[in-house]
């Protein structure tokens, strides 16, 4: 079962994130890769974190991951999911947990990224049970 | 005599207020500035160093020298949320040691119960600079479930339980009773702990810090100013710092920068943690301790639930006795920053001026630590060890 969904606040967007806001849009989840090093870094750079290159390129992940870590916020007036999901390209991101039963929610389990509009018409990654 | 020290705590002052409707910040600030400056025997025109976190009002500490009125030669405005006023201990006692300042003034003062709190989002303001905030503000991020994401993995990866985090708030509340100022005075049980409202799993309301308004200041003095202010003063044998961050998405959240800080901080003042007689430790929320108290090597990691069960931090009955003021969890959190008291409560145990309920008998060596900011994000830890005058 789904609980009732809380209204999303838009992301702060700048030219450096521009692309990945204009990726979820097309239902598309980009990372940031090193050109030089080859690691992927969550949030995506322009200078890699890892080696300070400043060839780094999108590429979309899977979409695919599993819960690192998570917590109800029950004392909010729509309670949510907070998460850290691990993407199988093995980065960990911030997102919330959607169309999930809460009961049903935790630690490793496998999830799949699914997107939600924004207040002003922006779209949100988010993730759901598989 | 006994171990050598760069710099002594001479002056330690915890404001009395845990609610300032009828005061200013800046006030407050002057307020414990004045109370620390008599606990030393030092009036302010011997500060010559001045340290505060980012958060006062003004530019840096421009506009809280001016309002006290202090004339310095030295400045640290360091901010690493709630454990700025632990880093400034030892900023302090580096800017002496290298003679930069003679008497060093840190102050802590803010008034988030009589504001009202702040959320993370609206404090985080400009968004388009901050760099990380697209990624974090939509999904709602709130100091409550961001630690509740870090006892959460704490749980999964080595079994602990609301139980065993419960005993931490229990210890505080045994500490709490005894002290006449602090906002939580009932002795509370496990039970109590684990069955109060759930806020964000897995942590209940009594896993979390109380708000208070109030604040806190230390005087920092070179050891030839220490020596003519008499035997109350505290030598400060070792201190360390280091932040915590999320690693472009590769990180740990079952452990904290204590695991930096502590090290240093231990190798500087030539002792183990099997030295350290009493513990001030950041208790945010219970996690916070936890967390730390494995980090800082008081027990093994994953073994710290264990460790403060069965009333190991209550004083009289336990190894390691911790935050007997009541701490952050039972006594107060001034500005939502409870660095200070940490340091002032240690102060007090290696004076043997803590309440005699909880003061522990000898106490020569201490140790005080601070978390500030979210240890499953961003976080500054920062730890000093403390020397009674004859230590």
């Amino acid at each position: 079962m789904s609980n009732p969904e809380r209204t999303y606040v838009d992301p702060s967007i700048n030219m450096e994130t521009e692309a990945y806001w204009n990726g979820t849009k097309e239902g598309k989840l980009l990372l940031k890769k090193c050109c030089s090093c080859g690691e992927t870094h969550f949030y995506p750079r322009a200078i890699c974190p890892y080696c300070f290159s400043s060839e780094t390129e999108w590429y979309e992940a899977s979409g695919k991951g599993k819960i690192y870590s998570y917590s109800i916020m029950r004392r909010a007036q729509i309670p949510y999911v907070m998460a850290y999901v691990t993407l199988d390209e093995g980065i960990t991101m911030m997102t919330n947990i959607v169309e999930s039963d809460f009961d049903s929610v935790a630690v490793d389990k496998a999830v799949e990224v699914t997107f939600r509009k924004t207040e002003g018409d922006h779209s949100l990654p988010v993730f759901r049970l598989v | 005599m006994g171990r050598s020290s760069k710099a002594y705590i001479a002056g330690a002052f915890e404001h009395p207020t845990r609610k300032a409707v009828d005061k200013t910040i800046a006030q407050l600030h002057a307020e414990v500035a004045f109370g620390a400056l008599q606990d030393a025997g030092l009036s302010k025109d011997d500060v010559d160093g001045y340290f505060c976190d980012g958060d006062v009002p003004g530019l840096g500490g421009l506009s809280m020298a001016e309002y006290m009125g202090l004339n310095l030669k030295y400045i640290d405005s360091t901010e690493t949320g709630g454990s700025s006023y632990v880093v400034h201990v030892g900023h302090a006692v580096d800017a002496i040691a290298a003679g930069k300042c003679n008497v060093a003034l840190i102050t802590l003062a803010g008034r988030p119960k009589a504001e009202g709190v702040v959320s993370l989002a609206a404090r985080d303001g400009d968004g388009g600079k901050l760099p990380e905030r697209g990624f974090e503000i939509p999904y709602a991020p709130v100091i409550t479930n961001m630690y509740g994401m870090a006892a959460m993995r704490h749980m999964y990866e080595y079994g602990t339980t609301s139980e065993q985090l419960a005993w931490i708030k229990v210890a505080a509340s045994h500490h709490a009773q005894h002290n006449e100022r602090a906002v939580l005075r009932d002795v509370v049980t496990v039970e109590d702990v684990v069955n109060s409202p759930v806020i964000s799993d897995p942590l209940h309301r009594l896993d979390c810090c109380v708000i208070s308004d109030g604040g806190g200041a230390l005087i920092v003095v070179s050891p030839e100013i220490a020596k003519t202010l008499g035997d109350r003063c505290v030598k400060v044998l070792g201190s360390g710092s280091a932040i915590g961050h999320l690693n472009s998405g590769k990180f740990d959240l079952t452990h904290t920068a204590a695991v930096v800080s502590g090290p240093i901080a231990f190798e500087e003042a030539g002792v183990t943690p099997a030295d350290i007689d009493y513990a001030s430790i950041y208790d945010s929320f219970t996690i916070t301790v936890l967390e730390t108290i494995e980090d800082l090597g008081f027990c093994a990691k994953g073994e710290g639930g264990k460790f403060v069960s069965d009333g190991n931090l209550i004083s009289g009955v336990g190894k390691l006795p911790f935050n007997t003021d009541g701490g952050g969890l039972c006594n107060n959190h001034p500005s939502n920053r409870g660095g200070i008291t940490k340091v002032v409560e240690a102060v007090r145990q290696l004076r043997g001026e803590a309440h005699p309920a909880v003061q522990i008998p000898d106490c020569t060596i201490a140790l005080a630590h601070g978390t500030g900011g979210q240890i499953s994000a961003r976080h500054g830890s920062a730890t000093v060890i403390l020397g009674r005058n004859d230590a």
